[in-house]
């Protein structure tokens, strides 16, 4: 029947992930649990009608879903303290969530768990140009940022396709990076400090306006720990200086197979772009419907490549990048004309995910590879796709080796989303045969935590768990994600 | 995503609709970041993602509306920002509309909140109860702190306060109609010179226009209240263009009033007896457009085609109004209106949601503003509502009065001379909390092109003086 309920925590066809089984004991106080938290934080800050859970039930990973127990929503970092010095000696499992866009679900909560949100934490505390730092609270959105200090001349550089939306609590919390990463850096090379309230209430401050400190790099941990060292309340992010110049500037090409060799090649030469950005031909035309960016549609592969810095500096990169592209048999460079028209490029590429949606359900794969394997993985995608009659879109981060092979299918075909996910498992595995890795920027979250193993000895999984107990021993914070439920600590 | 409809449930061709609305969302939570509600209240229930999914559950399981879910689509301004940044292109306007039918159909309100939309529905579209309804309201104005600590009577309060201290401005008189030079040969309306017709024409005389400079205006309801010097300045600007203006008698309400508010079958009625009196006056003899100064008004005329697709005696005929219909600007754009030297006033535009979101009308009100020689600003957070949304603000006064003081606030730091935008709902919410004057786009140009300062602006005598 219709009754959506009964597909939650259900996984599209084979093989779903598996939540964590939900304590009875915490379920049978639920009742208790609500009146606690309502005492704890400012009025409408807790959300508890079952019918108003179900909108917290996923993120964009939004082929698994499973409403929490409560959804509690504090305003300052003292109410995040209480709720979670209340939710530790109550023994209630937390999930930390930003602006749910998360794309392997790490904000997907469980049934047992109180879903701590951040986004009525969203204001911009200090803009310090002086330093070049800016202070902000966790539910703060990645784009607002650069958009406080644009007029200054200045930029928040790490910029996830999501960034209109996504916070930097999230970012933090899943390491994320973006299409000019290559040239400034993930989220942690423009993390300076944080404000981490610790499972126990206990608030802590990591690093701030400084350069590193002494002693263990504790904010190195916690940015890409998924929400499971603590949960971040605010952050200390580097601020840069707009470039005097910058220029996206289109390469289409005849093959994935020769992009992908170009990107290889530059990165080889010793040339840092600000970004590579890949597409094939089914992402050129979905971007295109939705932009209107004026890429070509007689191509195979795009590289969208951004030069940046005085028009002398400019030029020249851009020179060599088009020599090594010639090699590899460019058929067309454009260079955008106007600040519109590089608007109208960047607009295409990051919406790419979401353009998708006008065509089909798509699953969005994470895997790194090295360059060098860029053209073999691209061919082995589409074969692994095709083996399972399914369609495959590449749109992703070429210059750092991040692919997004985005599958297509039908979600209401639940044969078809089990061979989405399966399609999806076997190109992971690749990308690590390859010598990559299971993510780049999307986290391990719930959709590749049984893959762990492939990459991990038990040995080395067990070291971060080890970690992870020294936080968090109890496994309270966001715990059905990152390692396979069997194998952990008892 | 995916969805859980039953083939029973797909028969239904509104439901299908919907479906396949849903079917379309990717979860991606882009919209959430330009949401005025969730921006305001940082709850994922208060955003477009949020009530996407509150509507597919309710919608999937035929479940009644609850007090919970009808409190969060409640709060939807219907602004249409998340429609402008989806990616995927949900369409999420038709969507709100089914489940506010759903609401009307299967919740019902408690009683101070029934009577306040019956009696708002009774009234706004009707212009001379409205009018009866202000002069008493500027007598009850002394009730509003009272109403206001009384939490199911705010919305009274809302509406005490809403009430124009003055009378309405009468509108300017005429003046000459003195014909102006086109700037360009060669555009899709050149205008003759020396061939303008007097403002108020005579039915014969637009008969005698040919189709192709003959438009009406929509009359509308509220507008004409509040502020007739708008359809005056209108009027005056077309006529100076040689553009010949028809009456159509009896037309009225758009509908959009009650049709936001999920009353369909009310809504559907002033559709089908406005779309009988334009189809009637199309076949006496044709006509270019269907001029709207109304934005709110204009997406409404636009949508009649949609909303009357599944009646077979309206769908043809209110498909071709829908076709018909332009906002003031969108036509005057074509009008090329010669370039006027700069007259040293800065503007700030408030895009209204009508336009900007819904009709995507965005650069024709700038471009005509500039060209008239005003200096445009554009404020900060110029997607965000202004929270007046039609009743809005009388429904929903806190949440309102959060985006309003937000929107001035940006607004004042552009340290404009004047605001203007294109929708009287704007300029009543905007002119509520700032001492600047606010003014109507069309007001700003029928003045750059010879006709009389706008009312608001002439009590000014620096605006006096800049004529
Ligand atoms: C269309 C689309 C495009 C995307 N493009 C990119 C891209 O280019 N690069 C990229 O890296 N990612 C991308 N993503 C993925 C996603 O946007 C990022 O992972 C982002 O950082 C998630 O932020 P969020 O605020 O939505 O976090 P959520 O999804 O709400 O949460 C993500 C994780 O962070 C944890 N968390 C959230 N807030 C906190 C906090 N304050 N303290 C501790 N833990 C916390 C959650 O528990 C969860 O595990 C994309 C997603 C979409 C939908
Ligand atoms: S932006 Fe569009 S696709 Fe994304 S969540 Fe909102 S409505 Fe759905
Ligand atoms: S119409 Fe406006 S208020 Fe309603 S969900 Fe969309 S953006 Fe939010």
């Amino acid at each position: 029947m219709s009754n959506a309920t009964s597909h939650a925590a259900e996984g599209p066809g084979c093989a779903p992930i598996a939540f964590l089984p939900p304590r009875p004991d915490v379920l049978a106080r639920r009742d208790e649990i609500m009146a606690a938290l309502t005492e704890l934080v400012s009025a409408g800050g807790v959300v508890r009608a079952p019918l108003a859970l179900k909108p917290f039930e996923t993120d964009a990973f939004v082929a698994y879903r499973q409403p929490p127990l409560a959804v509690v929503l504090p305003q300052t970092t003292a109410e995040v303290s209480a709720v979670l010095a209340y939710c530790h000696s109550a023994r209630v499992p937390v999930v930390a969530r930003g602006a749910g866009t998360s794309l392997s679900g790490g904000a997907i909560p469980q049934a047992d768990a109180v879903v701590l949100g951040l986004s009525r934490m969203n204001r911009i505390l200090e803009i310090d140009l002086e330093n070049r730092t800016a202070r902000v609270e966790a539910g703060v959105t990645n784009l607002s940022i650069s958009e406080k200090v644009a007029a200054q001349g200045f930029f928040y550089a790490p910029d996830p396709s999501s960034q209109l939306a996504c916070t930097i609590g999230g970012n933090i919390a899943m390491n994320s990076g973006g299409a000019h990463c290559l040239k400034y850096g993930v989220t942690t090379n423009n993390l300076l400090g944080v404000t981490l309230v610790l499972i126990d209430g206990t608030v802590v401050t990591l690093g701030g306006k400084h350069l590193d400190a002494g002693g263990y790099d504790l904010l190195g941990l916690v940015c890409g720990a998924e929400g499971q060292l603590g949960v971040v309340t605010e952050a200390v992010v580097r601020l840069i200086a707009r470039p005097e110049g910058a220029r996206p500037v289109l390469f289409g090409f005849d093959s994935s197979e020769e992009a992908g060799a170009c990107v290889a090649d530059i990165i080889a030469a010793g040339i840092i772009p600000v970004a590579i950005e890949f597409m094939d031909r089914p992402a050129i035309a979905i971007c295109e419907a939705f932009a209107k960016a004026g890429y070509p549609l007689d191509v195979a592969a795009l590289l969208i490549v951004e030069v940046e810095g005085a028009e002398a500096e400019m030029a020249a990169m851009l020179a060599e990048i088009v020599t090594i592209a010639r090699r590899h048999g460019v058929r067309t460079v454009r260079e955008s004309q106007s600040a519109t028209e590089a608007a109208l490029i960047w607009k295409g590429r990051k919406s790419a995910f979401g353009a998708t949606g006008r065509i089909a359900d798509y699953i969005c794969m994470d895997g790194t590879v090295p360059l060098s394997q860029l053209p073999y993985v691209l061919k082995r995608t589409g074969e692994i796709c095709a083996g399972f009659g399914l369609e495959v879109a590449n749109v992703f981060h070429a210059g750092d080796g991040n692919m997004h092979p985005l599958i297509l299918f039908n979600a209401n075909d639940p044969a078809e989303a089990a061979k989405a996910e399966a399609a999806g498992n076997e190109i992971l595995k690749l990308c690590v045969e390859a010598g990559g890795c299971l993510t780049g920027e999307h986290g391990v979250g719930l959709e590749k935590r049984d893959l762990m193993r492939f990459q991990y000895s038990e040995a080395e999984l067990a070291q971060q768990m080890a970690v992870r107990a020294a936080f968090d021993p109890l496994w309270l914070l966001n715990p059905s994600k990152v390692f396979p439920l069997e194998g952990r600590p008892a | 995503m995916q969805t859980f409809f039953t083939p029973a449930q797909r028969a239904d061709p509104a439901l299908a609709e919907s479906e396949a609305i849903l079917r379309r969302c990717v979860h991606c939570g882009f919209c959430t970041a330009t949401c005025p509600t969730y921006v305001t209240l940082g709850n994922e229930l208060d955003s477009p993602r949020g009530r996407i999914y509150l509507i597919k559950d309710m919608l999937e399981n035929d479940r009644p509306a609850t007090a919970e879910v009808v409190t969060h689509l409640d709060r939807c301004l219907s602004c249409l920002a998340c429609t402008t940044t989806c990616p995927s292109g949900v369409d999420y306007m038709h969507l709100i509309d089914h489940a506010r039918m759903h609401v009307e159909k299967t919740y019902a309100r408690p009683l101070p909140d029934r009577a306040i939309r019956a009696l708002l529905a009774r009234i706004l579209p009707y212009p001379a109860r409205f009018r009866l309804a202000l002069s008493l309201a500027r007598i009850g104005r002394p009730l509003a702190p009272l109403f206001e600590r009384i939490a199911p009577l705010r919305p009274l309060a809302a509406m005490l306060r809403l009430a124009p201290k003055g009378r309405p401005a009468a509108a300017p008189s005429d003046v000459s109609a003195k014909p102006l030079a086109s700037s360009a040969a060669g555009s899709k309306r050149a205008i003759p010179y020396g061939n303008s017709t007097p403002a108020s024409l005579s039915a014969a005389g637009a008969e005698a226009a040919p189709p192709a400079r003959r438009v009406a205006i929509l009359r509308g309801c509220a507008q004409r209240v509040l502020d007739p010097g708008i359809d005056a300045a209108a009027r005056r600007l077309l006529s100076r263009l040689g553009i010949a203006l028809v009456d159509v008698p009896g037309e009225g309400c758009c509908g959009a009033l009650v049709h936001h508010m999920g009353r369909e079958e009310e809504a559907l009625g002033f559709a089908r007896r406005n779309v009988d009196l334009w189809t009637a006056r199309i076949a006496a003899g044709g006509l270019d457009a269907i001029l709207v100064t109304t934005s709110g008004c204009g997406t409404t005329l636009k949508d009649y085609g949609h909303m009357l697709k599944r009646d077979p005696a309206y769908a043809e005929k209110a498909a071709r109004v829908s076709a018909l219909a332009r906002d003031i600007t969108e036509y005057l754009a074509e009008c090329d209106l010669p370039a006027l030297p700069a007259r040293g006033l800065t503007v700030a535009y408030h895009a209204a949601c009508s336009l900007q979101h819904w009709q995507k009308v965005t650069l024709a009100p700038k471009r005509l503003l500039a060209a008239a020689g005003f200096s445009v600003r554009e404020p900060a957070e110029g997607h965000l509502c202004c929270g007046s949304a039609g009743t809005y603000n009388i429904l929903q006064p806190e949440i309102s009065a959060a985006l309003q003081a937000r929107k001035v606030s940006n607004i004042e730091a552009t340290r404009a001379d004047l605001v203007c935008a294109g929708n009287i709902g704007c300029l009543t919410q905007i002119g509520a909390a700032t001492s600047l004057p606010v003014v109507h786009t069309v007001e700003l140009l029928d003045w750059a092109y010879g006709g009389p300062v706008p009312a608001r602006l002439a009590a000014s005598a620096r605006f006096a003086a800049a004529e």
